[in-house]
C-alpha cells in the first residue's frame, strides 16, 4: 500500500516537474468557512484559529489528535500545585530578525485581554493566570488554585512579538503588517471573501514544509468546494459532504481520508421545570416534566437507532457515540458503549415510570448548524413517535436558535428537548463535561452550555476534584469516572461523532486532524 | 431637471430612514449575535464580557441612538464579526459585484437584444421557436441549479474554464478589476452569464415583443415604401421604439443584479458584497446588514435617476420636469 503511494507520488512529483517548477511548489486549498480576522487574538473561531498556527505558533501544539505536543515551549512541567514552569524554545526568530524570547510572551498575554471588540475573546483561556519571566528563555505561570488545564489553554493561541502585541490593531494585522510571527509561513496576502496566502518562512526553526506558497480560498458552497476539487481549481479540499463521499473516493484522480472528529451531535432535555413547556400529556392537558425520570430518558436513549442514523443519514460520515467524546480522546472513558437500540426495553421503562401511553413533546433544533441536522432530528422525531410518544419538530435558523435555546424570554432556556453539537476544542473531556452537564452556575463558570440544566452534585464533585488534579494519569481516571456518571444518569443523550473528511489530488496526502483542522504543514507530497 | 433631481434625493433620504429603522430592529427581533460570535466553549462570564466589548449590552434603543448619531456624521459602525468598519468592508467588494452585474447586463443585451429583434421579424420561423423556448427555459430554472449545471459542463467536464474565483485582478485607479486580462475574463464568464441567464430571456421577451408591435406601425410601413434599406429600418426605426421598455426594465433589473447576485456568488465563490450580506445576515452582523441596506437604497435611487435621464435622450417628448416620479 504505502509503496503504491510513494510510486504514485513519484509519478506525480514527475509529470509536475515537467508543467513547471514554479506550479509545481504552489498549493491550492479549499475552505469551508471563512476567518473573521487575521489577528491571531481577535476571535477565537475555528478558521482563524487554523490560519493562525500556520503564521503565528503557539507554545504548546495539538497534534492530529489533538494530544499536546512541544511548540514554542520546548517543555514544560509542574513545579508544584500552582506553578507552571515553561522552557522556551532557543535560536528562534520571527520573521523580522528578532529573537524569540519570554518578554514576547509575557505581552502576548498582555494583549489578549485587550483586544478592542473581540467577538469572543481568548482572556478566558489566561483568566487567573501570572506570569513571571525567571530567564530570557524560562517562564513561571502562578495559578491560584490547583490549574492542570494550562498547558492544554496556551495550546489555545499563537504568540507575536512584542513588538506586534505592543503596536499592531487588528487592522493592522489585518493589512499583514505585522512580522512578528515564528510560523512555517508567512501572510503575503489577504482578500476577504476570496482568499489568504501564504509563503514559506525559509528560516524557520523546525521542519521545513513541502510548500513555498500556499492559498487557502473561501469555498464556502460545499457543492462549489466539490466542483472545485473535481476541476482541479484546487489540490485540497475540506468538509467534503457525505453526500459527495461515496463519488470522490470512487474517483481514480483523487484521494479521500477521514478522521473521527471531536465533535459530537446529542440531545438536551428540560432538567430543571417541574412542568416543562413543549411536553404536555397525549390530550394536550399539563403533566409533570416527565424528562426528570431517568427512566424517561434511559427509555428515550433506548429508542434511538444510532447506527440507522450514522448509515442512513449520515451516509457512513460518523459513528455512535456514547459520551462527549470518542474514547481516543483523553479524559474519556473506555468502558461506555453506545446504547444499544431497544424498542421493547425502552416501552418498559417508559411504562414503568408511569408512562404506558407515552407523552406529547416538541423538539427543536437548527436548521443547518450541523451536517444534516435538520434530516437527524425528523428521524429521531419518528423514533420516539414509535416508541409511543407523540414528537412533534420544530427546526430554526442557528441565529435564532441559539437565542431563545440559550436565554429565550424569562432568561431560561426555552425549549424542552434540543438538538446540539459540540466540538472540544482543547482535546479533552473536562472543558465539555463542565460546560454541557456541570451544574449552572455564573459564579463559578460552570454549566456555560448547559442548556438543559441538568444538575447532579456527586457529578459536580468529583469533576471539581479531577480539575484540581495536576497529574495527567489520575486526573484521566478520575474524568472518565465523571463522564461515566453523567451518562448512566443521562444527562444528555449523545447520538454520534462527526467524521471529518478531506479530499486531494492523488499523491497529495492530508494528515486528517480531530480539530477539523487544515494545515499546510500537514499535506506533503 | 434640478427640482427633479433634488425631490428625487429628498424621497430616497425618507427611505433610507425608514429602511435602517425597520431592519435594525428587525435584526434584533431575530436573536442574539453574541451567540453567532462566540465560541461555544465559553462562559457565561466571557458571554457577558463579549457584549459590553460590542455594546450589545446596552438597550436596543440606546443602540439605536447611538447608531444614529454615527451614522450622521458618517460613521455607520463597525462588523461584529470583522472588527472593520462596516461601509469599508461593502465598498471592498463592491468593485467585484459591480464587474459581474455589468459584464451580466451587457450579455443580456448583446445577445438577448439581436435573438429577440430576430424572433419578432420573424415570428413563424423554426429558430424563432427555438429561441422562445430556450428563454422559457431561462426564466424557469434556478439559478442555483443552472450555476452548478455550467461548472459541472464547462469546468469539470470540459475543462475549459475554471470553476471557482476571481482570478488575478489588475489595478486601475485603485479599483481592482478582472476585466482588463484574459484571465480575468475566463473567471467572469460562468457566474456572468449565469446572472444574467435570467436578464437575456427577459430582453428577448421584451424586444420581440416590441418588433412584432413595432413592425405593423405605419412609419415602419412608410419607411419601407421609401425604399430604406432593411437594416435602417430595423437598426434606426424599430430599435429605437422598442428601446424605452428595455431601458427601463434593464435599470431597474441591473439594481437587483447587484442586490441579489448572492446566489451566484456563492456558488462560484465570487469575492462580491452578496456572499458578504449572507454571511452578515447568517451571523446577525448587523451594523453590515443596515449599512449594506443603505448602499443597496442608494444605488436604486441613482439607478432610477439614470433611468429617467435616458428616457429623455431615447425620447425627446419625455422631459424631466414633468415627470411625476
Amino acid at each position: 500500500m504505502t509503496t503504491t503511494l510513494r510510486q504514485l507520488a513519484l509519478a506525480t512529483a514527475a509529470t509536475l516537474a515537467l508543467t513547471g517548477a514554479a506550479g509545481a511548489q504552489e498549493l491550492k486549498v479549499g475552505l469551508s468557512a471563512e476567518p473573521s480576522s487575521l489577528d491571531p487574538h481577535y476571535h477565537n473561531l475555528s478558521p482563524n484559529n487554523m490560519l493562525t498556527e500556520h503564521v503565528f505558533e503557539g507554545l504548546v501544539n495539538q497534534d492530529p489528535k489533538q494530544a499536546l505536543e512541544p511548540g514554542l515551549a520546548e517543555s514544560w512541567k509542574a513545579v508544584d500545585d500552582t506553578t507552571w514552569e515553561f522552557k522556551l524554545r532557543r535560536g528562534v526568530k520571527f520573521f523580522d530578525g528578532s529573537d524569540f524570547t519570554a518578554d514576547d510572551v509575557i505581552a502576548t498575554f498582555k494583549r489578549l485581554p485587550a483586544v478592542p471588540r473581540s467577538p469572543s475573546s481568548f482572556a478566558p483561556f489566561i483568566a487567573g493566570l501570572t506570569t513571571e519571566k525567571v530567564d530570557s528563555h524560562t517562564i513561571r505561570i502562578k495559578t491560584a488554585a490547583p490549574a492542570p488545564l494550562v498547558p492544554t489553554n496556551l495550546s489555545t493561541f499563537g504568540i507575536v512579538s512584542k513588538a506586534c502585541a505592543e503596536t499592531m490593531s487588528t487592522e493592522d494585522f489585518n493589512a499583514l503588517k505585522c512580522q512578528g510571527g515564528t510560523g512555517p509561513f508567512k501572510y503575503t496576502e489577504f482578500k476577504p471573501g476570496d482568499r489568504v496566502v501564504m509563503e514559506r518562512n525559509n528560516a524557520y526553526w523546525g521542519k521545513k514544509p513541502d510548500w513555498e506558497k500556499v492559498s487557502f480560498r473561501f469555498l464556502t458552497a460545499a457543492p462549489t468546494r466539490v466542483a472545485a476539487m473535481l476541476a482541479g481549481d484546487v489540490d485540497v479540499i475540506e468538509g467534503v459532504p457525505p453526500s459527495d463521499m461515496a463519488r470522490l473516493k470512487t474517483n481514480a484522480n483523487l484521494s479521500v481520508v477521514e478522521e473521527l472528529s471531536n465533535r459530537v451531535i446529542y440531545f438536551h432535555m428540560d432538567h430543571f421545570r417541574e412542568t416543562s413547556p413543549f411536553i404536555t400529556a397525549k390530550d394536550g392537558s399539563p403533566i409533570k416534566n416527565p424528562l426528570r425520570d431517568v427512566r424517561v430518558r434511559q427509555a428515550l436513549s433506548m429508542a434511538i437507532n444510532r447506527q440507522a442514523i450514522v448509515e442512513r443519514i449520515m451516509e457512513g460520515a460518523a459513528v455512535p457515540a456514547e459520551q462527549v467524546l470518542p474514547a481516543s480522546f483523553f479524559g474519556t472513558s473506555k468502558t461506555l458503549k453506545p446504547t444499544a437500540f431497544d424498542l421493547a426495553g425502552a416501552r418498559k421503562l417508559l411504562a414503568d415510570a408511569g408512562y404506558p401511553n407515552g407523552f406529547k413533546m416538541k423538539m427543536h433544533g437548527p436548521n443547518g448548524r450541523y451536517t444534516n441536522d435538520t434530516k437527524i432530528i425528523e428521524a429521531v422525531a419518528q423514533m420516539f413517535t414509535r416508541l409511543g410518544i407523540d414528537t412533534e419538530l420544530e427546526t430554526i435558523p442557528p441565529a435564532n436558535f441559539f437565542t431563545r435555546a440559550s436565554q429565550g424570554a424569562n432568561g431560561e432556556p426555552e425549549f424542552s428537548f434540543i438538538l446540539v453539537g459540540w466540538g472540544a476544542g482543547t482535546g479533552e473531556t473536562s472543558g465539555s463535561l463542565l460546560a454541557l452537564l456541570g451544574t449552572f452556575d455564573r459564579a463559578k463558570g460552570s454549566g456555560g452550555a448547559n442548556r438543559g440544566r441538568y444538575s447532579n452534585k456527586t457529578f459536580d464533585d468529583k469533576l471539581a476534584e479531577a480539575l484540581r488534579t495536576v497529574d495527567d494519569a489520575k486526573r484521566a481516571v478520575l474524568l472518565a469516572e465523571v463522564s461515566e456518571i453523567g451518562m448512566k444518569d443521562v444527562g444528555i443523550i449523545p447520538t454520534h461523532y462527526q467524521t471529518n473528511a478531506w479530499a486531494s489530488k492523488k499523491g497529495i496526502k492530508v494528515t486528517a486532524r480531530a480539530d477539523e483542522y487544515t494545515l499546510a504543514m500537514g499535506i506533503s507530497r | 431637471m434640478l427640482a427633479f433631481i433634488l425631490r428625487r434625493l429628498g424621497q430616497a433620504t425618507l427611505v433610507i430612514g425608514a429602511m435602517i429603522v425597520i431592519v435594525f430592529f428587525g435584526v434584533n427581533v431575530i436573536g442574539d449575535p453574541v451567540y453567532m460570535l462566540i465560541s461555544p466553549e465559553m462562559d457565561q462570564n466571557a458571554i457577558e464580557a463579549t457584549k459590553v466589548a460590542l455594546g450589545l449590552d446596552k438597550p436596543i434603543w440606546e443602540q439605536f441612538v447611538y447608531f444614529v448619531s454615527g451614522a450622521v456624521q458618517g460613521d455607520l459602525g463597525r462588523s461584529f464579526v470583522h472588527g472593520e468598519p462596516a461601509i469599508k468592508l461593502i465598498l471592498s467588494r463592491m468593485p467585484a459585484t459591480m464587474e459581474l452585474a455589468l459584464v451580466a447586463l451587457l450579455m443580456a443585451i448583446v445577445i438577448g437584444l439581436p435573438l429577440g429583434v430576430y424572433a419578432g421579424l420573424n415570428p413563424e420561423s423554426r429558430i424563432s421557436k427555438a429561441i422562445m423556448a430556450i428563454s422559457i427555459l431561462g426564466f424557469s430554472l434556478p439559478t442555483f441549479w443552472v450555476g452548478l449545471m455550467l461548472i459541472m459542463f464547462f469546468s469539470v467536464m470540459l475543462g475549459w474554464l475554471p470553476a471557482t474565483g476571481r482570478g488575478d485582478v489588475v489595478r486601475v485607479l485603485g479599483i481592482e478589476t478582472s476585466l482588463l486580462s484574459w484571465q480575468g475574463w475566463t473567471f467572469i464568464a460562468l457566474p456572468a452569464l449565469n446572472l444574467a441567464l435570467l436578464k437575456i430571456s427577459l430582453v428577448i421577451r421584451l424586444a420581440r415583443a416590441g418588433t412584432r408591435e413595432a413592425a405593423l406601425m405605419d412609419y415602419v410601413k412608410f419607411a419601407r415604401a421609401k425604399g430604406l434599406a432593411q437594416s435602417r429600418i430595423v437598426g434606426v426605426h424599430i430599435m429605437k421604439n422598442i428601446m424605452i421598455p428595455i431601458v427601463t426594465v434593464l435599470g431597474l433589473e441591473f439594481g437587483s443584479l447587484v442586490a441579489f447576485s448572492v446566489v451566484t456568488e456563492t456558488i462560484f465563490a465570487w469575492p462580491g458584497m452578496g456572499k458578504l450580506l449572507l454571511e452578515a445576515i447568517q451571523r446577525l452582523d448587523r451594523p453590515v446588514i443596515v449599512a449594506y441596506v443603505m448602499v443597496v437604497v442608494v444605488l436604486f435611487v441613482v439607478i432610477n435617476l439614470m433611468v429617467d435621464v435616458l428616457y429623455s435622450i431615447l425620447d425627446p417628448r419625455v422631459r424631466l420636469t414633468e415627470a411625476k416620479a
